[in-house]
C-alpha cells in the first residue's frame, strides 16, 4: 500500500504539550497547574444568551463572516479598547477561536517559501501553521534579559528577502510579557521599511496588569499591513464555545473568508450570540477577573522569590515562567520529576519553544487554596534537589 | 485600596494579613491600619461564618415577613425599626420600598416559635398595621455563594 501521509504533515512534530500530557494522565491525583485557560466559568449572563438564542431557534448558519450585530460590536469594543475602526462590512471575520484566525491567516498571505518570522517562547501553533500553509518558519529567539521582549534588531538580524509576516504573540503565553506603544513603534520602523506584514495576536489583551494594553494596529501606517488575532476564550472565560475574530485589510480579510468559507461555513451561532452580550455587558466581569488574576500573579511571584526561584515578572496572560536553570536539569526533567515526586504538573518550556529550554510554565488560573498547595509541594521538592 | 480589601474579605474574612499584603500589592502594615480604621468607623460591622445549617443536625426555621406599619410623628420608621430588631430572634430588618414597609428576617428553632414571635411580639406592636409570614423552605444561595455541592475541576489538566 501507498503512503496515506503527505509528506508535510510527516515533518510536523507532535505538539511537546501533547507528549507531557499523556504522561501526566497516567497520573491519578496529579495537581495540576498547566492548563491554558481561566478557571472561571463563562459568566452567567453570557451563558443565558446563548441558551436564549437556542429557545429562540437560532440554530442555523450564519454567513460566512459572521453575525453582523456581532461584528458590529466588536467594532465599538476596538474603538472603546484601542481606538481604532475596522468596518464590520469587510474588515472583519468571524472565526473558530484565535487558532483558526491565525491559520486561515497564514493561509491566504503565504506562498510557497515565504518566510514567517515568529519569536518564542510562544503559543504551539505558529509554527506548525505556517508550515502547513507553505511557509518557512524562522525563529527568534527572546531572551529573559530583554524581558522575553522583541527587539527590532532581532528581527534586521533574522530577515531576508523571502521574509513575508512576523508574528506578534504579545501578550505572550507562556513569558507573560507584553509590549508597549513605544517597543511596538520601534518594530513598527523595522516593518514599513522592510515591508513587512504582522499577524498580531492579542487574545490576552485584557489581561494585563500593568498600564493598558497597546496594539501595533495604533501606530500609524501599521493598521494596513496587519491581520488582528483576537477572541472571546480568555477575556471572557469561553474557551469552549471555540469564538474568535480577525480584523485586517479588506483584500487579506476577504481571501481569509474564502478559506472559512470552504472550511468552517462559519463559527458557532450560538456561541455568536453570546459573544454580542459578552461584548455590550462584560466589562465589569473582565475588570473582576483581571482584578483576581492580579492577586494571584503577586502572590505566585512572591513565592518564587522566596522558593529562590528567578522569575522574570509577567506583565499579562495568566503564566509565570520561573527559570530552573540553577538546577542543573533540562526543562523536561524537572517538569517530569517534580511530577513523579510531588505530583504537580506543569509545562516544561520547551514546548513553546527550544529558548524556552531552562524555564517552566506555571498556570495561575487556579484557585488561591490549589496554588498554596501546589506551591508548597514545588518548595519542598526544590529544597531536596 | 480599601475598596480592593473590601472585596477580599468579603469572600474570604479569615485571610491573614500577610496574605492579603501580598495579594494586593501593598505593605502588611497598610493594610492592618485601614482594616483597623474600617473597623472603627463601622464600614466593617463584623466577621461571621456562612453555614449551611441544613447540614447539621440542628433545626432551624427561617422566615421572612413583610410588617406594614404607620410611620410616627417626628420619628419617621427608625423607631419602629428600633422596637422590631432589638429582638435576638431578629436577623434582619430593612425599609422597603413599596407595597409593604419593613421586610424582617426572623430565625427561630420551630415553626410554631416563629409564629409566636409574630403573633405575640410583631403584630400586636401599635404602630403595626398587618404582617405576613413567608417560611423559608430550602436555601440555594445566600450572601452570594452557591450552598449545593462543588463542582469539579474539568479542565484537561495540560492544554497550551
Amino acid at each position: 500500500m501507498r503512503d496515506p501521509l503527505s509528506n508535510t504533515i510527516k515533518s510536523i512534530k507532535p505538539s511537546g504539550i501533547r507528549k507531557f500530557f499523556d504522561i501526566v494522565n497516567t497520573m491519578e491525583d496529579a495537581i495540576s497547574l498547566g492548563v491554558g485557560e481561566p478557571d472561571f466559568e463563562t459568566p452567567y449572563f453570557i451563558r443565558d444568551a446563548g441558551i436564549y438564542s437556542l429557545e429562540k431557534g437560532k440554530t442555523f448558519y450564519t454567513s460566512n463572516s459572521g453575525l453582523m450585530e456581532l461584528r458590529e460590536e466588536i467594532r465599538n469594543y476596538l474603538i472603546r479598547k484601542l481606538n481604532v475602526e475596522y468596518n464590520p462590512k469587510n474588515e472583519m471575520i468571524i472565526t473558530v477561536g484565535g487558532s483558526e484566525g491565525i491559520d486561515i491567516a497564514l493561509r491566504a498571505m503565504l506562498d510557497k517559501d515565504d518566510e514567517v518570522l515568529i519569536p518564542q517562547p510562544s503559543y504551539v501553533s505558529y509554527e506548525p501553521c505556517t508550515i502547513l500553509a507553505g511557509g518557512k518558519p524562522v525563529i527568534i529567539e527572546l531572551k529573559a534579559e530583554d524581558g522575553f521582549k522583541l527587539k527590532a534588531s532581532q528581527i534586521l538580524e533574522k530577515i531576508t528577502d523571502k521574509t513575508k509576516i512576523i508574528i506578534l504573540p504579545f501578550p505572550n503565553n507562556p513569558t507573560g510579557s507584553i509590549l508597549n506603544i513605544e517597543e511596538l513603534k520601534e518594530i513598527a520602523k523595522v516593518c514599513i521599511k522592510k515591508d513587512l506584514y504582522v499577524i498580531s495576536d492579542e487574545i490576552y489583551c485584557e489581561l494585563t496588569y500593568e498600564g493598558e494594553h497597546a496594539s501595533i494596529v495604533q501606530i500609524e501606517g501599521m493598521k494596513e499591513r496587519t491581520v488582528l488575532i483576537n477572541g472571546f476564550s480568555k477575556s471572557y472565560a469561553m474557551t469552549g464555545w471555540r469564538l474568535g475574530y480577525a480584523t485586517g485589510p479588506k483584500e487579506i480579510i476577504a481571501q481569509m473568508t474564502k478559506i472559512h468559507q470552504y472550511a468552517i461555513m462559519c463559527a458557532p451561532t450560538t456561541s455568536q450570540y453570546a459573544a454580542i452580550e459578552a461584548l455590550i455587558y462584560g466589562d465589569a466581569d473582565v475588570a473582576r477577573m483581571r482584578e483576581s488574576y492580579n492577586q494571584r500573579r503577586r502572590y505566585l511571584l512572591y513565592r518564587f522569590e522566596e522558593i529562590g526561584m528567578t522569575c522574570f515578572e509577567p506583565q499579562g496572560a495568566f503564566y509565570v515562567f520561573p527559570s530552573i536553570k540553577k538546577f542543573n536539569m533540562s526543562s523536561e526533567e524537572f517538569a517530569t520529576r517534580l511530577l513523579e515526586e510531588q505530583k504537580i504538573a506543569i509545562v516544561p518550556g520547551t514546548a513553546f519553544g527550544e529558548s524556552g529550554e531552562g524555564y517552566v510554565r506555571v498556570s495561575y488560573a487556579y484557585s488561591m487554596d490549589r496554588l498554596k498547595e501546589a506551591l508548597s509541594r514545588i518548595e519542598k521538592f526544590v529544597r531536596s534537589l | 485600596m480599601r475598596e480592593k480589601i473590601l472585596s477580599v474579605i468579603e469572600k474570604n474574612s479569615r485571610i491573614d494579613i500577610g496574605e492579603l499584603a501580598i495579594l494586593l500589592g501593598e505593605d502588611e502594615a497598610a493594610i492592618a491600619n485601614e482594616i483597623a480604621d474600617m473597623e472603627k468607623e463601622g464600614i466593617i460591622c463584623g466577621y461571621h461564618t456562612l453555614i449551611n445549617w441544613d447540614k447539621t443536625a440542628n433545626e432551624k426555621v427561617n422566615a421572612l415577613i413583610e410588617v406594614r406599619v404607620t410611620p410616627q410623628r417626628g420619628m419617621g420608621f427608625d423607631n419602629i425599626a428600633e422596637r422590631i430588631y432589638q429582638f435576638s430572634e431578629v436577623n434582619a430588618v430593612y425599609l422597603m420600598s413599596g407595597s409593604f414597609d419593613f421586610t424582617v428576617f426572623i430565625e427561630g428553632r420551630t415553626m410554631r416559635d416563629v409564629a409566636q414571635f409574630v403573633s405575640d411580639k410583631l403584630a400586636p406592636m401599635d404602630s403595626v398595621l398587618s404582617t405576613a409570614t413567608h417560611f423559608v423552605l430550602k436555601k440555594y444561595k445566600d450572601h452570594g455563594t452557591i450552598l449545593s455541592a462543588k463542582k469539579k475541576d474539568e479542565r484537561q489538566l495540560i492544554t497550551p
